[in-house]
């Protein structure tokens, strides 16, 4: 069962693509998901899937066809990176308004200007109170099982949400990596067929999609979105048990990574998380207990289970790939609602890294460990938003 | 069976858009939606844009149309239903589903000339399967009668409101009929409610082509043409009379002028009763008045020549 490879993650993400046969995939071409869209594209074209395609004008218009093809009643997706998330916006709120299970990756891009193509998690955190769920990957294998378990938690009944799929662009999007592939009738199988809720195809049964909805009634509307997003994290993790049996690979709402008995932590998303680990490996040969937390559902963001992984730890850098300016990194006020379920708190710094694709080396996470240690010994903070790997 | 066009027969059949929306009286939306789904017994997927005719015939857990029907933004009602098109042909393919149905979407001019151009030209150009049409009234009428690019030139709008210094709008109109003919699409037609067979006619014909489709409708808005309630189709027929509005069809590239007046109409007749052009009743802006029907003749002169031609083409031909 399964198959090893060597590829690269938009080529992985494609290929998951593929084996689930979307009824109907929308296209634009953005660096650096474009090529996850044509590799998909050459499956078309050789009759490897049954979808049909759309090649859109915009990614506008690719969110506007992913809707409309998804209220028609059957499987859609599509994929986009940076600027095309962000032209999508307007249509993300729609998607999810209208509980509409359109499963995307997102290949992180930066957001311009100055203009940059590379891996930054601007995009999708731009993109996290839109009503998407969102399950970040921290390398070609992850983006790849996400990928497939997004199908399966979006169209679940009792949740009927779209799910982005977020992997950095180029460090993951562009890197070949060894992983495994699920084989065609295992990924079938564990997605399943596709379970219409609401067809606008089906003509006996008219629906109409999209109503004004005044002051009287949006609110409960807007609860609804809330409500349910309250339930994804069991389905998250259900799903994640069944993925388990047949793959051997374990997934839960975020990945800790020796942080049992940790004085000290990273709290950090995606790639850098795998530079991070290695460090936290050498911190540990040195004896100083280090560790990591690399949250994997951030929306629904699970707030009371982080608080309990970290309740022990003394201090914690929460790094951001993203920034909001003029306030503290996005990833980072979300560990501050961690904290309100503590008793007692680490002390918390926020580190801003990786803008527009800078590397984020192992000396940037030796950096940020001694400065913890420092923290741990004198329990001072000095400054709590630092910029890292810049040029001063 | 095709009900015959007239109005005893088609009476009889159900209405497809109810009463009871919240549309104006007297406005030529609703009347254009509810002529376009009697002209074929054909199952219809519609979606329209957000506009007047969306947030009026949608409300909390109120709708008018009883066939299935989807609203998803302002500039995206051809992508929007290019989608729905795309999974019913997904569908379809896998045996799915084994109907027949069309796919039509109804938008305002603002989400057709302007913000949702770029998405009609993109659906179009991928040649969906699918009927698209604009009920043009000439301006953003849900908004408060702003101007759009389909603003007549001369007129009165809330953005180019006619001033001491800027008597309206100054730019002339686009001709999005003409530009959507230039995508080479298999039918492009401009049609008035008040000649309700022409408009059957042409939605029919519009159902028996496969690939993209648009039509252009003139629609009356009394609130932003500042004309009486019961205005509706006499003004529709003036704008035919005058050629302001000329009904004419291009299938596969061969344009033919749909219907003729016996007598051309001065453009001041289809001017008058509207509130929006009165400022060019004024001493000072008769210069306009004259523009007007210098374009008016200019533009209906280049239609015939080219229907003419196109029609010699067609005998050359036999």
């Amino acid at each position: 069962m399964g198959k090893i490879v060597a590829v690269t993650g938009n080529e992985a993400v494609a290929e998951a693509l593929r084996q689930i046969n979307p009824d109907v995939c929308a296209a634009y071409p953005i660096t650096p998901q474009t090529d996850m869209m044509q590799r998909f594209s050459s499956f078309v074209s050789d009759g490897k899937v049954d979808t049909e395609l759309i090649l859109v004008e915009s990614e506008h218009s690719a969110m506007s066809a992913c809707i409309g093809a998804s209220a028609g009643g059957g499987r859609v997706a599509t994929a986009t990176s940076g600027p095309g998330l962000a032209l999508m916006w307007e249509m993300l709120y729609v998607a999810s308004g209208m509980r509409l299970p359109i499963v995307m990756p997102v290949v992180n891009r930066s957001l311009s200007a100055p203009l940059n193509i590379h891996g930054d998690h601007s995009d999708a955190m731009g993109a996290r109170d839109s009503g998407w769920i969102q399950l970040w990957s921290e390398n070609a294998q992850e983006a790849y099982d996400n990928t497939i378990q997004a199908f399966r938690i979006g169209e679940h009944m009792e949740i009927r949400l779209p799910v982005m799929v977020c992997l950095d662009g180029f460090i993951i999007s562009h890197s070949i990596e060894r992983m495994e592939y699920l084989d065609d009738n295992v990924v079938k199988a564990f997605v399943g067929e596709y379970k219409s809720l609401n067809p606008l195809l089906d003509i006996e049964n008219p629906k109409s999609y999209g109503p004004l909805i005044l002051p009287d009634l949006y609110m409960e509307y807007k609860r609804a979105q809330h409500e349910v997003m309250t339930k994804v994290k069991d389905v998250v993790l259900n799903v994640a048990d069944d993925f388990e049996k047949l793959s051997k690979r374990k997934y839960g709402l975020f990945e800790t990574y020796r942080l049992d008995d940790a004085d000290i932590a990273i709290v950090i998303l995606n790639s850098a998380a795998g530079t991070a680990k290695d460090v936290i490996d050498q911190f540990r040969a040195k004896g100083i207990k280090a560790g990591l937390l690399k949250p994997r559902l951030f929306r629904p963001f699970p707030y009371e289970e982080v608080a309990d992984a970290i309740k022990n730890v003394k201090a914690l850098c929460v790094m951001d790939r993203a920034d909001s300016f003029g306030a503290y990194g996005p990833l980072f006020i979300e560990l501050c609602g961690v904290a309100l379920h503590l008793q007692e708190r680490p002390l918390m710094i926020n580190k801003i890294y990786g803008l527009g694709g800078r590397d984020f080396m192992p000396e940037h996470a030796e950096l940020v460990l001694n400065e913890l240690v420092e923290i741990s010994k004198t329990g001072k903070v000095k400054t709590f938003k630092e910029y890292i790997g810049v040029r001063e | 069976m095709t009900t015959p066009l007239r109005l005893k027969e088609l009476s009889k059949k159900e209405d497809r858009f109810t009463h009871g929306h919240r549309m104006c009286s007297g406005c030529g939306a609703p009347i254009i939606v509810k002529m376009v789904l009697l002209a074929s017994e054909y199952p219809v997927v519609a979606c329209s844009s957000t506009g007047c005719l969306e947030v009026s015939s949608c409300i909390s857990l109120l709708t008018a149309w009883k066939i299935p029907w989807i609203h998803s933004a302002f500039e995206n009602a051809a992508a929007t239903i290019a989608g729905t098109e795309t999974m019913y042909r997904a569908l379809k393919k896998q045996g799915k589903i084994d109907k027949e149905i069309k796919f039509i979407t109804f938008c305002g001019d603002g989400g057709t000339y302007d913000i949702g151009f770029q998405s009609l030209s993109g659906a179009m150009e991928r040649g969906h399967d699918m009927l698209y049409i604009c009920y043009d009234n000439g301006a953003y009428m849900n908004t408060g009668i702003q101007r759009s690019s389909a603003t007549p030139f001369g007129a009165d709008t809330t953005t180019n409101p006619a001033g001491s210094k800027i008597p309206g709008k100054l730019q002339k109109r686009k001709d999005l009929t003409k530009i959507m003919a230039a995508h080479n699409i298999p039918y492009v037609a401009q049609a008035s409610p008040a000649h309700w067979q022409d408009l059957i006619k042409k939605v029919r014909k519009a159902f028996e082509i496969k690939g993209p489709k648009f039509m252009n409708v003139i629609a009356p808005c009394n609130r932003g043409w500042r004309s009486r309630t019961d205005d509706a189709i006499a003004l529709c027929r003036l704008a035919v009379d005058t050629c302001y509005w000329p009904l004419y069809e291009v299938e596969n590239g061969v344009t033919k002028i749909t219907f003729k007046p016996k007598e051309k109409k001065p453009i001041v007749e289809f001017l008058k009763p509207q509130g929006r052009f009165k400022h060019l009743f004024k001493p000072e802006n008769e210069w306009m008045l004259k523009k007007i029907q210098e374009d008016i003749d200019h533009e209906w002169e280049l239609l015939q020549k080219c229907s003419v031609v196109e029609e010699k083409a067609k005998a050359e031909e036999k």
